[in-house]
């Protein structure tokens, strides 16, 4: 047994609220990174259903172009920058030092930065549309020339994103360093947990990737404000650097965003099959293979443009899909002949494993330019992204949510509830969006506020918006489970999955220092092994 | 457990080269900002059958090279400061900090002199915008690094920095030394390379 030191409180006059504004313990950090992602989660969703709603069926009711054009503009950008990467570092930041016996994250202070710069960032962008004009309306892509010539909220875009991209990097850094440095004893590299991997490779992605958007969105700034003409052809420029440079950033963007979900389930699958992970090593390999080949691939977003090299950038796509699919076997055979135990956080991950399975082939398929030229632009990638995105990461997201409630709050959510919202989600999730496969084969294009009701994609559209609502449905659901459960006493056991990683082996919610006392570290399961050990000490007395 | 591994979980919980590594990561998550831009140089470049584009009078290279030869001088000044720290010698790093910065000072005055005589404005082309653009993102990192490096001064005069104690003399070198690099570069593809 190691004893770790605990760590002094401030006891003092000020109230609850300060001490939650001025916190940098990463367990706090961690739930406001929750509250904070949630809030604009719940901006980003009703803007979803408002564009479903205004789609159901042909001609403009509620909105016109432009303000469409805004509406899709900040839901990608708020569902991509402010809530799945948040909510992400979130788990991370209230995990990471649990699980590798840490008191803390190595920069605790700059920890706190990171997050406040999220609500000021998030804050930034949407303020835009209180501006003339509207918010930014070029897309979450935001490409040149469009961009060039948006108004104030295109600005408050840029300088948000900046604030964001800041944010991000330093959470990244405070991440890799507090992997490398403050592990506890015995918890070398091949010990780590699973989840802490997928941080880790993800943290590296930011940290290499996110300041290239930096410099594309300075460039942009440079362009609109400065009078600069890096994106003007007219002036020397070039439009497709725009395109380039963003998703340079923006590709590996999608594994930052997908990685951590990744992990979550390599995680919870083992806990629930009352298996270890099949295949760790090849986990960790497929993670770090899938770090480095995602800024091999980011042309593939421009094969229409004709000025790419096509089949140089279809087959580094397809590679990734190798370590994808070795990912994919490893957590079958991590089922197979397991003993399945179906709580809320196992269905959440077994979805995740079908839908992103869906949104996976989806990829292989529109990484072959033939077959791009045909669907670029069409709903078929808004299907494609949201496979990934909601069907993968966002399933995943909910079943980190299920899985360590418990031990955030020191309570259980509803085992029925949750299955209400998982099934629902489910339906509603597939009905939104497999029918939009279908509507990009039809040539539906994205990105437009209305269609011609002779052009048969009405009905699917209809079908969409049903199952649209069907999530807000789900969404609702939990958001009761979460409240009913909060008002209920702490009756949560420390380990009541009986898991695997540190974080079981402390109380639910865990005492400000973290651990009283580290149970020895032999494998990747110590509280597996501290557990059986204990089961044949008793056996045997 | 052993005590080799109880000394080295000792320094891990401690993490007594965490601000290092840590200023390791920002500094390859600045190089690829530059790289960024550095990419986007060289692609504007390619397309350009002249270089500078015709109309545009090349930069003049003699406070630029002053201002290199007075940068790159610093990076060895600071590196004799982190030698002078790591034998315990504070009123020597002292002295060696203060050079530093003042050398840092003399670059942004010499570059901001040299942009008040530079023949054209970021609105009159590709290649200033490049040029006006980049230059000022180093500045603004010079800036930077003459502010960080105040604040290492600040802290020896205090007595918070030691033979034990000097991880942010390191760090603080670890990012000067990046500045300098990127100077150089910036230093060829705008003043070298247009001739």
């Amino acid at each position: 047994m190691i004893e770790t030191r605990p760590r002094t409180m401030a006891p003092g006059p000020r109230g609850r609220f300060v001490s939650w504004l001025t916190t940098t313990d990463h367990k706090r950090i961690g739930i406001l990174y929750f509250l904070n992602s949630f809030l604009f989660f719940g901006v980003g969703g009703v803007f979803a259903l408002l564009m479903r709603t205004e789609l159901a069926r042909p001609g403009t009711q509620i909105f016109a172009p432009h303000a469409y054009n805004q509406l899709f503009t900040i839901h990608g950008t708020l569902m991509v920058f402010l809530f799945i990467f948040p909510v992400l570092s979130g788990f991370g930041n209230y995990f990471v030092p649990l699980q590798i016996g840490a008191l803390d994250m190595a920069f605790p202070r700059i920890n706190a930065l990171s997050f406040w710069l999220l609500p000021v960032g998030g804050l930034t962008i949407l303020s835009g549309f209180l501006t003339k004009g509207g918010a930014a309306a070029a897309g979450w892509t935001n490409y040149v020339p469009l961009a060039a010539q948006g108004r104030t909220g295109e600005d408050l875009w840029i300088v948000g994103l900046l604030i964001v991209g800041t944010s991000s990097i330093l959470g990244a850094i405070n991440f890799i360093v507090t992997i490398l440095r403050l592990r506890a004893p015995g918890m070398s590299m091949t010990r780590l947990p699973i989840f802490v991997w997928s941080i880790l490779a993800q943290s590296l992605l930011v940290v290499l990737a996110t300041p290239v958007l930096t410099a594309a969105l300075m460039m942009l700034f440079a362009d609109r404000r400065l009078g600069a003409s890096f994106f003007d052809a007219t002036r020397g420029g070039n439009v497709l650097l725009w395109q380039h440079v963003f998703w340079f950033f923006a590709h590996p963007e999608v594994y930052i965003l997908i990685l951590a979900a990744w992990g979550v389930v390599s995680e919870i699958l083992p806990v629930f099959s009352g298996k270890p992970l099949f295949g760790y090593r090849g986990v960790v390999l497929a993670f770090l293979m899938i770090t480095a080949l995602s800024f091999t691939v980011w042309a593939h977003h421009m094969f229409a443009t004709g000025a790419v090299e096509l089949p140089f950038f279809s087959a580094t796509t397809e590679l990734i899909s190798i370590p994808t699919g070795v990912l994919f076997f490893n957590w079958l055979f991590t089922l197979r002949n397991g003993k399945l135990r179906f709580e809320p956080p196992m269905l959440f991950a077994l979805g995740f494993i079908a839908m992103f399975l869906i949104g996976g082939i989806d990829g292989v398929w529109t990484a072959s330019p033939a077959v791009d030229f045909a669907l670029t632009d069409t709903y078929w990638v808004v299907a494609h992204i949201h496979y990934v995105l909601f069907g993968g990461t966002v399933f995943g997201i909910m079943a980190a949510m299920y899985y360590w409630f418990p031990k955030i709050t020191g309570r259980m959510l509803s085992k029925r509830l949750g299955q209400w919202h998982f099934w629902i989600q489910l339906v509603g999730f597939n009905l939104t969006f497999f029918p939009m496969h279908i509507l990009g084969l039809r040539g539906m294009p994205r990105r437009i506020a209305d269609y011609a009701p002779n052009r048969g994609w009405t009905f699917l559209n209809g079908l969409s918006t049903l199952g649209s609502y069907l999530i807000g449905v789900a969404m609702l659901i939990f958001l009761v489970n979460v409240i009913t459960t909060l008002r209920k006493p702490r009756t949560a056991p420390d380990d009541p999955w009986e898991a695997n990683t540190l974080e079981w082996a402390t109380s639910s919610p865990p005492p400000p220092h973290n651990f009283d006392a580290l149970p020895p570290i032999t494998s990747n399961r110590p509280v597996y092994d501290a557990r059986h050990t204990a089961a044949r000490a008793e056996g045997t007395s | 457990m052993s005590v080799s591994e109880t000394i080295a979980d000792e320094r891990a919980v401690r993490g007594t080269s965490s601000p290092i590594l840590g200023m390791v990561l920002f500094v390859a998550s600045e190089a690829m900002f530059f790289a960024a831009f550095f990419g986007v140089y060289f692609t504007i470049r390619a397309s350009q059958s002249s270089w500078p584009p015709k109309g545009i009078e090349a930069p003049k290279l003699g406070i630029p090279s002053v201002a290199t030869v007075l940068l790159v001088t610093s990076s060895f000044v600071l590196q004799a400061g982190v030698r002078a720290i790591q034998r315990g010698q504070t009123r020597r790093l002292e002295r060696l900090l203060a050079a530093t910065i003042v050398m840092g000072l003399g670059f942004l005055v010499l570059q901001v002199w040299d942009y008040s005589r530079s023949p054209f404005g970021i609105r009159s082309g590709i290649f200033p915008s490049l040029f006006y653009v980049m230059t000022s993102l180093h500045l603004a990192h010079v800036a930077g690094g003459v502010v960080f490096l105040s604040m290492i001064l600040a802290q020896s005069r205090t007595g918070q920095l030691s033979l034990e104690r000097h991880e942010p003399v390191e760090a603080g070198a670890i990012y000067w030394h990046f500045v300098d690099v990127v100077w150089i570069g910036l230093f060829t593809a705008f003043y070298l390379l247009t001739r």
